[in-house]
Order: C-alpha cells, then structure tokens, then sequence
C-alpha cells in the first residue's frame, strides 16, 4: 500500500507539470488564430463583391475578370494554401489534391450569402440561404 | 449420346448465364470509386475544419 502511495505520489508532480503545459499550449493555440483570424481587408472586400469566390478543388478563383491587384492577391492566398494543404496531407497520409478539394467542400459550405462559389459543373453561383451545390463526394 | 448433348446444352445455358453477369460490370465499378474517394474525404474532414479554423487568415 505504502509502495503504491509513493508511486502516486512521484508521478503526481510530473503529471501536474504536463497538464499545465498542456493547458499554456492550448491557451496558446486558441490565442493565436483570434489575434491572426482577420482577413486582408483588401482579400474581404474582393470577396463580399463576388470578384472572386471559392473553388471546388480548394482554392480561391475569379469569377469575374481581376484586377492585377486582385490577381496577385488571389495568388498568394492560394501559394499559401497550397502550403498549408501540403503540410496537413503529409501528416495525415493523403495527396494534396485530397486534402485540398476536403477543404473545398468545408469552405464552399461555409460560404456566406451573396459570396461566390463554383459549382462541381463550373459555373460560378452566388450563395443564398439554401445549401450549396457541392461535389457528390462533399461530406 | 443423350448425355452428351445435354451436357452441351448445359454448359451453354451457362456460358449465356455468364455473358449476362458481365453486363452491369461498368456501373458497379464506378459507384465502387465513388465510395473510396468519399471515404478518403470522411477521414480527413476534421482535419479540415481544424486547418481551416486554425488559418483563417488565408481562408
């Protein structure tokens, strides 16, 4: 008994430590995408104006002709999309284009009223209140 | 004779069988990758929807 009661005792301390850097990585993990949640203002207003609009394969497009500005802006969203993209299919064993178009099918649902979106058949629609129509493979 | 005329009608009511089997082969492979490519997207939504949420800067 007394053996036991020793044990608990030693790995308590350990375990006390470790949750509490489990709790500052949370804190901290939860901290950093509010402080970095803000879109380009530039990015947002592209967006509400329905000149670009999210793609089913995962990446933003134009659904009307761009601005060079607006272009390079798009461009640089998706580089760093497709970063993120490459990263998270790395680490869970898929292809870029599977992880990618998964993400479509999130951002094409999680499209607000009057923002764009491509339909699986090309077409660029622009969201209302009814769901969007997605790729039959969407979750 | 009889015995073998009638295993020859036997093995080709089976052959007959056998080509009509074959006909809905193509559409049954079809729905069967369907269901791979919705299975691969069912495993990796939730990493998504935390990929998404975590960068929302650039989504």
């Amino acid at each position: 008994m007394t053996g036991n009661d020793m044990m608990r005792f030693k790995m308590w301390k350990p375990t006390g430590l470790a949750l509490a850097a489990i709790a500052a990585t949370a804190a901290v993990a939860l901290a950093v995408p509010s402080a970095m949640a803000q879109r380009d203002p530039a990015y947002a207003a592209a967006r509400a104006a329905g000149q670009i609009g999210e793609q089913p394969d995962g990446y933003l497009g134009f659904a009307s002709t761009p601005t060079p500005a607006i272009r390079a802006l798009v461009q640089d969203l998706n580089i760093k999309r497709k970063a993120a993209y490459t990263e998270r299919a790395q680490a869970t064993g898929s292809t870029v284009e599977q992880f990618a178009f998964t993400s479509g099918c999130n951002l094409i649902a999680n499209t607000k009223p009057g923002e764009k979106y491509q339909a699986p058949d090309g077409r660029w629609l622009t969201r209302d209140g009814s769901p969007p129509v997605r790729n039959a493979s969407c979750p | 004779m009889v015995g073998r005329s009638l295993a020859v009608l036997i093995s080709a009511a089976a052959l007959t069988g056998c080509v009509q089997i074959e006909t809905p082969d193509k559409p049954i492979e079809i729905n069967l990758n369907i269901n791979i490519r919705q299975e691969v997207v069912y495993r990796l939504d939730g990493d998504a929807k935390k990929l998404i949420e975590q960068n929302s800067e650039i989504f």
